[in-house]
């Protein structure tokens, strides 16, 4: 069992999240940076879709009561065992009372926390992530105990990983054309393609708007499925891209849909920094 | 009756195929058919099927390497004979407590359009509304059937929050919400009947080409009904109906 002390700004425990629900307008959810997460379980020697801790902007503080590995990846939030500093993308030996905590934000916005076999709270439509109306809580909270393995999953000894250091700097995000791209005139969608779009303060995990605005005389769409990924444009010339736990239908235009990589790097991203859409063939 | 279809991809793995650009009991009928068919083939790379009022989104589980390949495969499917779609559509009857107590907006929709509360809660109840997709939020059904009459605009500021259970009308739309959430639909009563429960395997009793009749019940009646509910022994009344 894992003792959550503090729980940092925003953690949540996410699998890769619900598939085959979309049509009870249940959200997919799971982990933000997919590339982040199956590094950590893929270190850990984990299935890849082992329940983790995603912690956003801060970490968390977490208590160990029970002897096991775990792996931290993505943001690197400085994390620290019993005060000393610990390494991202290794296996940690945690022992009994060991508190794990985190300091400072160097680079990214999302830091993965894998344990050995993974948090093993409860399944819910197939899926551990939480989300509203679908798990008991939404976000992990102060005192919460959270169920571990207490066997230790056999790791790959010695493997050689490699973080691809792009993940976190890289202002590219591939995208494909949208279903209704075509609707937009050539000097929208050169606008696109040409400047650089800054991220608002409001991104979360439904959504990350973007301040920057694209005039545009395009009709709304009769309600039709989104993913994540799909890049809406609102009337008044907002882009909204839609992240793990958006909605399952939507009535704007989708003008864009993100690469499921390019996914992963938006989600290291936060508000102030610039993003370049760079577009990419089928 | 077949149409002509636009097939997009949508992403790297996901076809989107467009009927025209109508809401339409024929076409929604049509995209059943061919979710159905589609569905049937159990093929192992298709993780998910999307519909809603025009479109069919096909979701594979990997990136599709040969695009054309796999539209080829869905044109196909879609002309095969020998396929009946059964009508096994259900009618749901829903009761619903028109008070005021729940009804918070029907006065103003009343005062603005000059239709006594009366009339409007007898012109909203008399539909049978059809089922056309789940989507939005968990739960929520689109309907499609509202009287002309009762089209009134979405709120300018969403409210905060909406209870559960509260039927509502946006637009030229009228909806239930299955969770306390945000909204800006104009609500005019409330429903015990759950329209998504999780501790169930379908958590959704309606689904794509059902029907829901909304009946005005008492107070005192929506309390009980709530306790059977509560308590998981109301018996839902519906009906098979031919699609």
């Amino acid at each position: 069992m894992v003792k959550v002390l503090k729980s940092g700004f925003y953690s949540t425990i996410q699998d890769l999240g619900r598939i085959g629900y979309q049509h009870f307008g249940v959200p997919y959810s799971g982990v933000m940076d997919g590339y982040s997460a199956s590094m950590a379980n893929a270190i850990l020697g984990n299935d890849k879709n082992a329940a983790a801790i995603e912690m956003t902007m801060t970490g968390a503080t977490l208590q160990f009561n029970c002897n096991t590995n775990i792996c931290i990846s993505g943001a690197d939030m400085s994390p620290q065992i019993n005060s000393n500093k610990i390494e991202l993308n290794k296996i940690i030996s945690v022992k009994v009372g060991d508190v794990l905590s985190f300091g400072r934000l160097n680079y990214g916005f999302r830091s993965y926390l894998a344990v050995s076999d993974g948090f093993k709270t409860k399944v819910v439509m197939n899926s551990r992530s939480m989300y509203k109306n679908i798990t008991n809580q939404v976000i992990l909270y102060k005192n919460d105990e959270l169920p571990i393995s207490n066997s230790v999953v056999n790791s790959i000894k010695h493997a050689s990983i490699k973080v691809n250091t792009n993940h976190f700097t890289s202002k590219i995000i591939e995208v494909f054309k949208g279903p209704e791209f075509d609707f937009l005139a050539v000097e929208q969608q050169e606008q696109l393609f040409s400047k650089l779009f800054k991220i608002s303060k409001e991104n979360n995990r439904m959504a990350y708007q973007l301040e920057d605005i694209l005039a545009n005389s395009l009709k709304p769409i009769i309600t039709s499925s989104v993913l994540p990924g799909t890049v809406q444009l609102t009337p008044f010339g907002k882009l909204i891209i839609l992240m793990r736990d958006c909605q399952t239908t939507g009535g704007y235009p989708r003008i864009l849909q993100l690469k499921d990589t390019s996914i992963d790097v938006l989600a290291q991203k936060f508000n102030g920094q610039n993003i370049n859409f760079k577009l990419v063939k089928h | 009756m077949t149409f002509n279809l636009t097939y997009k991809p949508y992403g790297a793995r996901a076809i989107l195929i467009e009927w025209p650009a109508v809401i339409d009991e024929v076409i929604l009928k049509d995209i059943i058919r061919f979710s159905d068919v589609i569905e049937r083939k159990n093929i192992k790379e298709i993780v998910e099927i999307k519909t809603a009022y025009n479109s069919l989104l096909v979701i594979y589980e990997s990136v599709c390497r040969n695009y054309e390949n796999e539209v080829e495969k869905l044109k196909n499917y879609y002309f095969s004979k020998g396929f009946e779609y059964d009508n096994m559509s259900k009618l749901w009857k829903i009761p619903v407590c028109y008070d005021a107590v729940f009804g918070i907006d029907l006065e103003a929709i009343s005062l603005a359009k000059n239709i006594s509360k009366e009339a409007i809660i007898e012109r909203h109840s008399q539909v049978n509304y059809t089922v056309f997709f789940i989507g939005f939020l968990p739960g929520f059904l689109y309907l499609g059937g509202l009287d002309e009459l009762l089209y009134f605009p979405r709120k300018e500021t969403p409210k905060l929050s909406v209870k559960k259970g509260a039927v509502a009308i946006g637009g030229n739309q009228t909806g239930v919400y299955p969770n306390e959430s945000p909204g800006g639909w104009n609500i005019i009563g409330n429903t015990p009947i759950s329209f998504f429960d999780i501790e169930k395997s379908n958590p959704c009793f309606a689904k794509s080409g059902d029907c829901i009749k909304f009946h005005s019940v008492t107070i005192k009646e929506y309390h009980n009904i709530k306790k059977l509910v509560d308590t998981g022994v109301y018996q839902m009344e519906s009906e098979v109906i031919d699609g």
